[in-house]
């Protein structure tokens, strides 16, 4: 093995310009392997963090009750099933510190939500309501990061608004405006915050306030209305929320439920990535296999004279399958460094800036990179170590 | 002196069919150890061929061939290496030395291949052997910087290496100047001498036949003296 590395690394350095350029193409490839990782790894969390990221992963919601019957007998009269008033929850305060302490859980955030309108003059619009509890605002949303004026900080008397709200009703921080319920309850707010997250929907139509003035908005002196729930691995849903259920006898809800279709998108673009990899690496390799090719056929007298002073085809095969190893060992870890010191320009941590590639350094699978094309990279000399072992050294001495 | 290579009933023949073309035919051959013997016939007589099956590199058609009581024709490929490696040593008319190695590297490459690795023991050997061919200065000459009679030294104690017992050199001085070709020859029989290697060489130099103690012909594929 030794003698074999020994003769594999001469053969290496007999002609450095043309293994130059071998490990550089190699390089390449694994640079290409690497920078696809950045990329397709970047993409998904910012899709993820634009999307999933500023969701519930799990979240426990009451259905809305039955409707009630205002005639006995034959049910020919019913009530409507409300739209507008969400169900309690009586008991879901008690679980929290529970539900907080479950592993896996990040954050948990108790809320009362329900629609309202919210009156500034003479202009009125309808708003959803959330109300969360003080301290607790960016658990779910990350408001903080969304805050264009003022402050996320929810306190009693405070509301938080979107952007095209406050520009639909002339409003600006620190305005008054007047806030009221489904339940025909009105309060007197002042907007201490305003938010742009960049959807129309939700920056013109939910207005957040603190826990407890949606207490007495809601008419809800106990329990809640919904309870949220972010993990730290968004893919661990589906097993923590039937432990939620369990614990808690509530229905806890996965994120997956909904989001079946996001799933399949993220899905498919992860296969794209693998894809997109698997080219590289089915370059590299057919790159280091034809550049070996040559070489055992340039080196075909050589191998007949091993051969004719006693070295085995098993030793021939070791010669050049170490060669190929040592080429994609050099070329992966050049091609690393390439690929790091090309990420390192952008920004570390997935905070991706606005209009710039969304490459994250921290997903470019240096140790896989290096460890497949240093097992493409044997594998592709298989080939032309066992052909060159299949040298007849008779014939080979005589060209 | 004892039988070291036997061969009977030596037939080997290339082609087949209209092509077919024997080159041996039914060839017997004794080499006792320690013999100095010199190959000669015109071209094309099948010396190199012969050379090529004692040194085990091709397989004869039939017939039988025996060196140190072991049957080699009924040998796996990597037997016939192994024994190659260990019993029996080649100098062929173009040095045919490793071109990115040094002097010392190409003496010392069939003991390394043999052990996996470079000794000591197997440098120090390589290092006198280099000495004895009068090539001290060269030792650690990569073998481009060598020149052609420095080369076939070098190539001769190569096949020296793991103390064969027959060393088969095929027009070992062919390539060389008259001077450059003494020297090898004086070489040789000093070894032959001193170690009691056998050798047996390929030659059209009737001068060179002449050193040798038996001169053995080949005639249509089979060999006289």
């Amino acid at each position: 093995m030794l003698y074999a590395l020994k003769i594999a690394g001469r053969y290496l350095t007999a002609s450095k310009a043309q293994t130059g350029l071998l490990v550089m193409g190699v390089a390449v490839g694994v640079f290409i392997f690497i920078f696809m990782s950045a990329l397709i790894g970047g993409l998904a969390e910012l899709i993820l963090s634009r999307t999933v990221g500023d969701i519930a992963h799990v979240s426990i919601q009451a259905e809305p009750e039955d409707p009630a019957l205002l005639l006995t007998g034959t049910p020919l009269l019913v009530q409507q099933k409300s739209t507008t008033a969400a169900a309690n929850l009586p008991t879901a305060t008690n679980f929290v510190p529970l539900i907080e302490s479950l592993p896996g859980v990040r954050a948990v955030s108790p809320q009362i939500s329900g629609s309202g309108f919210i009156t500034h003059g003479a202009q009125v619009a309808q708003v959803s309501i959330n109300g969360l509890m003080p301290g607790r605002e960016s658990a779910i949303t990350n408001l903080d990061s969304y805050v264009v004026d003022g402050t996320a900080r929810l306190g009693a008397g405070s509301i938080l608004i979107g952007k095209r709200l406050a520009e639909d009703l002339n409003l600006l921080l620190g305005q008054s405006v007047r806030l009221s319920s489904t339940k025909g309850i009105e309060t007197a707010l002042t907007v201490t915050g305003i938010y742009q997250i960049g959807a129309g929907g939700l920056d013109r139509r939910t207005a957040y306030i603190s826990l407890g003035t949606a207490r007495t908005l809601f008419a809800m002196p106990q329990g809640l209305t919904r309870v949220e729930i972010k993990l730290n691995d968004l893919y661990a849903a589906d097993a923590i929320a039937p432990q939620i259920t369990d614990l808690t006898g509530l229905t806890a809800k996965s994120w997956t439920v909904d989001g079946a279709q996001f799933l399949e998108a993220l899905s498919a673009q992860a296969k794209t990535g693998v894809l997109l990899k698997s080219f590289a690496l089915i370059t590299i390799v057919i790159g280091v296999a034809s550049a070996l090719l040559l070489s055992t056929y340039r080196r075909r007298p050589e191998i007949g004279i091993m051969r004719a002073m006693g070295a085995s085809q098993r030793f021939v095969v070791l010669v050049f399958v170490l060669q190929g190893a040592l080429i994609g060992l050099m070329g992966g870890l050049l091609g690393a460094a390439m690929g790091y010191a090309a990420l390192l320009p952008f920004p570390a941590g997935g905070q991706f800036r606005t209009g710039s590639l969304p490459i994250d350094i921290r997903q470019g699978s240096y140790g896989l990179a290096i460890a497949l094309t240093l097992l493409g990279a044997i594998l592709a000399s298989i080939w032309p170590a066992r052909a060159a072992a299949k040298v007849d050294p008779v014939e080979a001495i005589g060209q | 002196m004892s039988a070291l290579v036997v061969v009977q009933d030596l037939v080997k023949t290339f082609g087949a069919g209209l092509t077919e073309t024997p080159v041996l035919r039914g060839l017997n051959l004794t080499l006792q150890a320690g013999e100095l013997s010199a190959l000669l016939g015109p071209s094309g007589s099948g010396k190199s061929t012969l050379l090529t099956i004692l040194g085990t590199l091709m397989q004869p058609t039939s017939g039988a061939h025996q060196m140190l009581g072991q049957d080699l024709v009924r040998a796996t490929d990597s037997a016939r290496t192994a024994f190659r490696n260990q019993h029996i040593g080649f100098v062929f008319q173009f040095h045919n030395l490793l071109p990115d190695f040094t002097a010392l590297e190409n003496v010392i490459f069939p003991a390394a291949v043999r052990a996996g690795r470079e000794t000591g023991v197997a440098r120090a050997r390589g290092m006198d052997l280099l000495t004895r061919m009068g090539l001290q200065d060269r030792i650690h000459f990569p073998t481009a910087h060598l020149s052609g009679g420095q080369k076939q030294r070098v190539a001769v104690a190569r096949a020296l290496m793991n103390r064969p017992e027959l060393v088969l050199a095929d027009e070992p001085t062919g390539n060389l100047d008259r001077a450059s070709a003494s020297q090898v020859m004086q070489l040789i029989a000093q070894i032959n001498k001193d170690e009691g290697t056998t050798f047996l060489i390929s030659t059209h130099d009737e001068k060179i036949a002449a050193l040798c103690a038996r001169q053995l012909v080949v005639v249509d594929g089979q060999v006289e003296g």
